[in-house]
């Protein structure tokens, strides 16, 4: 009887069936470009070069996904992404050491993370507005920091950016012969060690079931002896944290601060971690869902352009296209199951 | 003391404004019982359950765990003194699994570890019993079993004393089942139980005592052999039997005999079972049963407040549809629903905006009532119901609970309708706003309108109705009227019949 | 009477009472800085008219539409519980309706410029349906909802304009973007006071006040009402789409043409600022016009005030954020209740100690 049970796989949950339709979406969508559009997607560069393009974008998903699984929301990501990368290239081009300027990434996401998460948490006063006011003034002392765009001109930054990590079996053959191995940046690896970070953190650190108790009910947390105010501001601070993290990443990537870097950034982000599964209700999601849905979010736009949409609309009306698509499939899925259990 | 006293609680009083919730009470729970908590409404039984839990701080007296005075302060105090709780609606995560829920806000160490509670958890649930698997998400689970995963937890804790407040109230027959055998299995430990629920029959099935409380004070322990079903009742309602049989020579109500206004034939709900009902114009009747009978469901299948089912439904014999609200307001009918503030009052809104809200609808979205017009009809109520507040433009949500109801009421008394359906319309509310619903009940009648009147004081009911509908765990189980229509019979319908 | 109308007063101006503070700080600290700050002047525009000018007129006209906006946005958060993220987005595609349907033929008529601002009207209408289904209908967050649009909204509108940000010339829609001859006030301003005119008129002819505050506050006693609460929901962001189309055509007449990038850019965010400012709670429910439409003024006579004070445009944003959390940290419930009780203790302390002077005495 014991073994039997131990052996039945379970039904999935509301959180590993929504990320399983994710995983499963991308992959189709990924084999379909294979085979269809040819082009770039059969090399191991094409997925490399999603990775290092949007490495910074997995990361702040990340911390958004957490704040969301505990039934928050933080629009200040891109923004402190912005303020950090700026401030991290005048920091480096004024003599700055860098590990310093490492520090002072997270210092900025930290403090960010900080204020919200009292405001938020220990203040009561509703979490979009509190990000929104985060938002504003991320973007305006970016622009305070420097208008113009800062190339930045560190030696060791320079060495530390140029940086990457070959792998030649991988790579492919060029024309002339060459063997061009593919290439992944740095900014790449520090963007996987956060999923899988912030991936042991929600599933096998008491504070990240925490998360999930405080989304999934907020009263029931209370009484199971959880201490909701303190979650909710931790969870607004690894946000803040994570923020920094992709400043300085991006920062790695661009080697330069532009006061619109990461414009709309936490759109991208707050539509990665729907995607992936992740619900604004809260108590619901997972960060592997959030990176699978990163990657088809950025998927799709590249697919847009190889299929020959070369207008640049197309993109975005793609994108939402594609939105719209998740928010029904999750809401009916959903309903249907609650439907289903209702009648059993 | 006795011996084997697990909790006794010793002259407990508590004060609300105005209102003297308990007074004096005692209760005693031994090792290894189930004890049933019974009592109507506003009887005092949930606002001692939350002192026990430490929701609620008493005024007076003193709690005994195991003979030794305890403070309960707070809920976690309740949980360190042995003492846990499952509500009606289960306090648990349905997001996360049945493993996670019995261990999560307990881990003493940083990481979770997983394994150890799935194999902990299993063992748990195995030894209960509990038909539910520790990585199942709880969500997925009956409501039922989410309850046992509730109870799991609390054994896991080494709970000493289980409150069930109302657990079974959603629950079906096979379920209430599994449910008293792990509630047996759990005596059999020495766990003591206490079990407050309405149904009686669920009473004597599984417990060993009773203790009844009633408007906040104690009317008597017993032993649930030695209490038959239709003293339970009495007890619990406030008359001794053999008052009850010297009264049952009431006067009789002469049966209305004006056209039938409404008959439904089959009338089902997503809440209720089919069900005919027919009442005619100027007639007073009334659903009686006691709570989770099934007698605020009936009235809302009428009134299109639940999703419907199905069944014809003839209004002064002409078929016609009511699926929503706004369908039995077309065809003249009110509806005062039972829980005044989630259901009837809008907290935020003005006296005179609840007032004339109902009608306002009638009168369709293009044709406003003005500001004057809404003024005098405020105003006019007002004064009629005697509503006591301090402006026509204050909240409603400030008003006293009796005002509130007023207010409510007032507002289907403006749309004028042939047939009021009144759900409670006196719980919780003073003895003088009682008496004064109950003669604007009888004065409708004589206007012609037709009434539903609910109410858990079975005394109102007889005074103000000509035909009582008897209902016992969602069936009508009597139709009670002329010269049956007195207390002894009702309570004997209620209870089963056998006394 | 007198009690009545002092009772009144004092009910609505507690909600009022930050926002109003905040402009009466606003306006001494600008006449402290520089009295002439609020001077007005009438002076010749380039056409020739006698047109008010100063920074008080500046602010006025450059609020509108992010007054008509908070209008609209006021009514979805009152009925929803939510806000709707996409209204900068589809004002840029109403936008680009009107300037495609005004360029559509030769030459802009009066009776063209209707035409236009009516389909784009209903184009705005659409999208708002749109956001209202999967609110109502499919009971999705509104601004998961809206998110949607957001995404795409301004690709849809660069579409429309077929890749270019075409510009349209005419006296009519120079007289719609600064002002008409012959009146000395900003049309845009005047387009405002209409706009509040009309939501008068549509909570006095109908019941949508009454109804929309029910649905915001209890929706399961306005079901049990008859209220028809999907219907609800689903008209507020229509109306919510006609403010949207009004709003982007005041901004494409303001400059002659359209840019999908920038027209009206970022203006969700102030909307929904405006609206919580402005006294309502963001979780919906009772509602004040008048609030959210003073909290637009105060947004704009803080920007121009840090424009005055020499503060370019997009530094702008920090200083903003501060007043902002200001502003919310005083209006939070936590803060009032500790705050009280503070000025309780002081206060208790007081009286006790005079109570011990008095006895000592």
């Amino acid at each position: 009887m014991k073994n039997q049970n131990r052996q039945r796989r379970e039904p999935l949950t509301d959180t590993q069936l929504l990320m399983t339709i994710t995983i499963c979406i991308f992959l189709a969508m990924y084999i379909l470009a294979m085979l269809l559009l040819k082009g770039g997607f059969l090399h191991v560069q094409q997925l490399f070069d999603l990775l290092n393009d949007n490495a910074s974008l997995i990361i702040v998903s990340c911390g958004l996904t957490i704040v969301m699984i505990g039934g928050g929301i933080d629009i200040s990501v891109g923004a402190v992404t912005s303020l950090v990368v700026m401030s991290c290239v005048l920091f480096l081009n004024r003599g700055g050491n860098l590990f310093l300027s490492v520090l002072l990434a997270l210092g900025i996401g930290l403090a960010f993370g900080l204020v919200h998460g009292f405001l938020v948490s220990y203040l009561e006063i509703q979490p979009f507005i509190v990000t929104l006011a985060g938002m504003f003034f991320a973007r305006g002392m970016t622009t305070i920091l420097s208008i113009d765009p800062q190339k930045a001109t560190h030696e060791g930054f320079k060495k530390l950016q140029e940086a990457k990590i070959e792998i030649p079996w991988l790579g492919y053959v060029a024309k002339n012969g060459n063997l061009i191995p593919a290439r992944m940046e740095i900014g790449v690896v520090v963007a996987l060690l956060c999923v899988i970070g912030v991936f042991i953190l929600l599933k096998y650190v008491s504070l990240g079931r925490g998360f999930y108790a405080m989304g999934g009910n907020q009263t029931s947390s209370l009484m199971l002896g959880i201490n909701v105010k303190k979650t909710r501001f931790l969870s607004y601070l690894l946000s803040g944290l994570l923020s920094g993290i992709s400043g300085f990443v991006f920062l790695m990537h661009t080697g330069a601060g532009n006061a619109t870097n990461a414009a709309a950034m936490e759109m991208d982000a707050i539509a990665s971690s729907i995607i992936g599964g992740t619900l604004l209700t809260g108590g619901v999601g997972n960060v592997v869902g959030t990176f699978f849905g990163t990657l088809t979010l950025t998927t799709i736009k590249k697919i847009v352009v190889s299929s020959g949409l070369n207008d640049p609309w197309w993109q975005k009306i793609t994108t939402g296209g594609m939105l719209c698509f998740f928010i029904l499939l999750q809401s009916v899925v959903l309903r249907q199951r609650e439907k289903r259990k209702k009648s059993n | 003391m006795e011996e084997n006293c697990l909790l006794e609680l010793r002259g407990i009083d508590k004060m609300f404004p105005g209102v003297m919730a308990l007074n004096n009470v005692d209760f005693t729970l031994r090792k290894g019982e189930i004890h049933a908590l019974m009592g109507e409404n506003g009887a005092g039984k949930s606002t001692l359950i939350k002192i026990l839990t430490g929701v609620y701080s008493m005024d007076a007296g003193t709690i005994l765990v195991e003979g030794k005075n305890v403070h309960i302060g707070s809920p976690q105090d309740a949980q360190n003194n042995g003492i846990s709780t499952v509500y009606q609606e289960t306090t648990l995560c349905p997001n996360l699994t049945v493993a996670e829920n019995m261990f999560i806000g307990r881990e003493k160490s940083l990481l979770v570890k997983q394994k150890a509670y799935e194999k902990r958890a299993e063992e748990i649930l195995e030894s209960l019993q509990i038909p539910a698997r520790a990585r199942q998400q709880l969500g997925n689970c009956s409501l039922a079993v989410q309850q046992m995963v509730a109870i799991a937890r609390a054994v896991d804790m080494q709970c000493k004393v289980l409150i069930l407040d109302e657990p079974t109230s959603s629950l079906d027959d096979k379920e209430v089942n599994m449910l008293f055998k792990l509630m047996r299995d759990l005596k059999s430990r020495g766990v003591g139980i206490i079990f407050v629920t309405h149904f009686l029959e669920q009473v004597y099935e599984v417990s060993d005592r009773i203790t009844v409380l009633r408007n906040g004070e104690l009317v008597g322990e017993f032993l649930t052999e030695e209490l038959p079903q239709v003293q339970l009742v009495a007890k619990m309602i406030g008359k001794e039997l053999d008052e009850l049989n010297n009264l049952s020579d009431t006067e009789e109500r002469s049966a209305a005999s004006g056209e039938v206004f409404y008959q439904a034939e089959g009338l089902s709900s997503s809440e209720t079972l089919p069900f005919d009902f027919s009442i005619r114009k100027g007639e007073v009747n009334g659903f009686t049963g006691l709570l989770g009978s099934g007698r605020s469901e009936s009235v809302r299948a009428i009134f299109g407040a639940d999703k419907v089912g199905g069944g014809t439904v003839k209004i002064k014999g002409k078929n016609v549809k009511i699926t929503k609200p706004v369908d039995a307001m077309k065809h003249g009918i009110g509806y005062l629903a039972e829980d005044r503030k989630r259901d009837g009052i809008i907290a935020d809104l003005s006296v005179r905006e609840n007032i004339i809200i109902a009608m306002q609808v009638m009168n369709g979205f293009f044709k406003p009532i003005s500001r004057s017009e809404s003024e005098a009809f405020a105003d006019e109520y007002i004064k009629a119901l005697n509503i006591k507040t301090a402006s026509r433009e204050t909240p409603v949500g400030a008003l006293s609970g009796g005002n509130q109801q007023k207010v409510i009421l007032a507002r289907w008394l403006l749309t004028h309708p042939d047939y009021l359906i009144l759900d409670e319309p006196t719980r919780g509310i003073d003895v003088g706003t009682k008496l004064e619903i109950q003669k604007l009940v009888l004065k409708l009648a004589e206007e012609d309108v037709s009434v539903t009147f609910i109410s858990s004081e079975i005394e109102e009911m007889l005074r103000t109705c000509s035909r009582l509908i008897v209902m016992r765990d969602r069936h009508i189980v009597g139709e009670l009227k002329g010269s049956d229509l007195n207390q002894a019979q009702v309570m004997k319908t209620i209870a089963g019949g056998e006394s | 009477m007198k009690e009545r109308i002092k009772k009144v007063f004092k009910s609505s101006l507690g909600q009022l009472a930050i926002p109003l503070i905040a402009i009466a700080l606003l306006i001494i600290f600008n006449l402290i800085r520089d009295p002439g700050f609020f001077v007005i002047g009438l002076t010749q525009n380039n056409d020739g008219n006698l047109v008010l000018q100063g920074n008080l007129i500046s602010i006025i006209n450059g609020a509108s539409e992010l007054a008509v906006l908070a209008m609209g946005m006021t009514l979805v958060t009152a009925a929803c519980g939510g806000q709707d993220i996409s209204v900068g987005a589809a004002a840029a595609i109403a936008g680009s309706v009107l300037v495609k349907v005004l360029k559509s033929g030769s030459g802009i008529t009066g009776g063209r410029v209707l035409a236009a601002f009516l389909m784009a009207c209903l184009v705005a209408m659409i999208f708002g349906s749109f956001n209202g289904t999967l609110v109502a209908i499919f009971k999705i967050q509104p601004m998961i909802a809206t998110l949607i649009l957001y995404t795409c909204g301004r690709s849809i509108a660069y579409w429309i304009n077929g890749g270019a940000t075409p510009t349209v010339s005419s006296p009519v829609i120079t007289a719609i973007g600064s002002f008409i001859p012959g009146i000395p006030v900003p049309t845009p301003v005047l387009i405002v006071i209409a706009m509040t005119i009309l939501f008068k008129l549509l909570f006095r002819f109908t019941s949508l006040e009454l109804f929309t505050q029910s649905v915001g506050i209890n929706g399961s006693a306005a079901r049990l009402n008859g209220i028809n609460t999907t219907f609800i929901k689903l008209l507020s962001f229509i109306i919510l789409g006609v403010c949207v189309a009004v709003a982007g055509s005041i901004g494409v007449s303001r400059l002659g043409l359209i840019n999908h990038e920038t027209l009206l850019l970022d203006i969700e965010m102030d909307a929904i600022l405006a609206v919580a400012i402005g006294g309502n709670s963001l979780g919906g429910g009772r509602f004040k016009l008048s609030g959210s439409i003073i909290g637009a003024y105060v947004i704009q006579m803080l920007t121009i005030t840090l424009y005055a004070m020499k503060v370019s445009s997009t530094d702008v944003k920090a200083y903003k954020a501060i007043v902002i959390v200001i502003l919310v940290v005083i209006g939070s419930p936590v803060f009032k209740e500790k705050f009280g009780k503070t000025v309780n203790r002081i206060r208790n302390n007081r009286n006790g100690l005079m109570e011990k002077g008095a006895e000592k005495a």
